[in-house]
């Protein structure tokens, strides 16, 4: 069993590289039953995405 | 570098640019429509780059000397460019690569691995999150962010963003800035800085967690006074 410090790592590390079947399904079951790290999921989503706008603005989005 | 004396100095003479072209009653950009042309426009373009640079180098010397190679080389290279939007982005991507060479080189001499009090400090923070049996702690659970694609049209996020992204230690900012924003493979890094894929993770994982706590405390928190 994951624990949410566990999870925080692979959810930092599923950003970055393809996790494990194994990894998969223990991330996939501490979810289930954990609002904190859900949470914490869509917070490191949006970075990336936040990271991505303010590129994409750098490289010529907006003008 | 003649054609670089010619964009960089077409830069600083941009008053007297415009001056003349109105003494000599020319319709605006007869005979040549480049953009590299338009002072206003390459002026603007230079702020930009700038703040790009500044914030990924950390050295405003550093960040201007760039900037300008990078203005320098798109003027030596004399291409057609099918408006100002695609002009841009090919000033930026030099820019990008000169960056991204930039750290390949000095990688070598900067060790990002090492752990300043900085990052420890950070560790910290992030370490007291929990519980002793590595679950969250009931005040620091992660609460969610409502909709956040709000806060992404909305300037002073930008602002507040910014401030976090240069709040993070330098060896871990530069890192997250390689990935996210170089958008570099995390094995590209490893091999740039010569760092175990292990290593880069940790730092990744401090620099989102930092961010984040960062992001959570100045702008999603549910009780700011916000305007």
């Amino acid at each position: 069993m994951l624990s949410c410090r566990q999870a925080t790592r692979l959810l930092s590390e599923a950003q970055d590289r393809k996790l494990g079947l194994s990894e998969k399904m223990s991330l996939e079951l501490h979810l289930a039953m954990c609002k904190g790290c859900t949470n914490y999921r869509a917070q490191v989503s949006f970075l990336r995405d936040a990271c991505r706008r303010y590129m994409a603005d750098f490289r010529g989005g907006r003008e | 570098m003649g054609a670089a004396r010619v964009v960089l100095g077409s830069v600083s003479r941009y008053n007297a640019g415009t001056l003349h072209r109105a003494g000599r009653h020319e319709p605006p950009m007869s005979q040549d429509s480049s953009p590299l042309t338009d002072d206003a426009f390459l002026m603007a373009l230079r702020r930009e780059l700038l703040k790009f640079a500044r914030l990924q180098l950390r050295n405003d010397a550093l960040a201007e000397d760039m900037v300008q190679e990078a203005l320098a080389a798109a003027l030596a290279g004399e291409r057609g460019f099918a408006g100002r939007a695609a002009l841009k982005t090919w000033i930026f991507a030099i820019l990008r690569n000169k960056i991204v060479d930039h750290f390949r080189a000095s990688g070598r001499v900067t060790n990002v691995s090492a752990l300043a009090p900085e990052e420890a400090g950070l560790d910290q923070a992030f370490e007291a999150l929990f519980k002793a049996n590595e679950h969250w702690a009931r005040d620091s659970r992660p609460a969610p962010w409502g909709d956040p694609e709000e806060a992404l049209v909305q300037q002073r996020f930008w602002v507040v963003f910014d401030a976090c992204l240069n709040h993070l230690p330098a060896s871990t900012a530069r890192v997250f800035m390689m990935r996210e924003f170089l958008e570099l493979e995390t094995a590209e890094i490893c091999s740039a800085l010569e760092i175990t894929a292990g290593n880069c993770n940790v730092i990744l994982h401090r620099a989102r967690n930092g961010l984040r706590r960062c992001l959570d405390k100045n702008w999603f928190s549910p009780e700011p006074i916000r305007c």
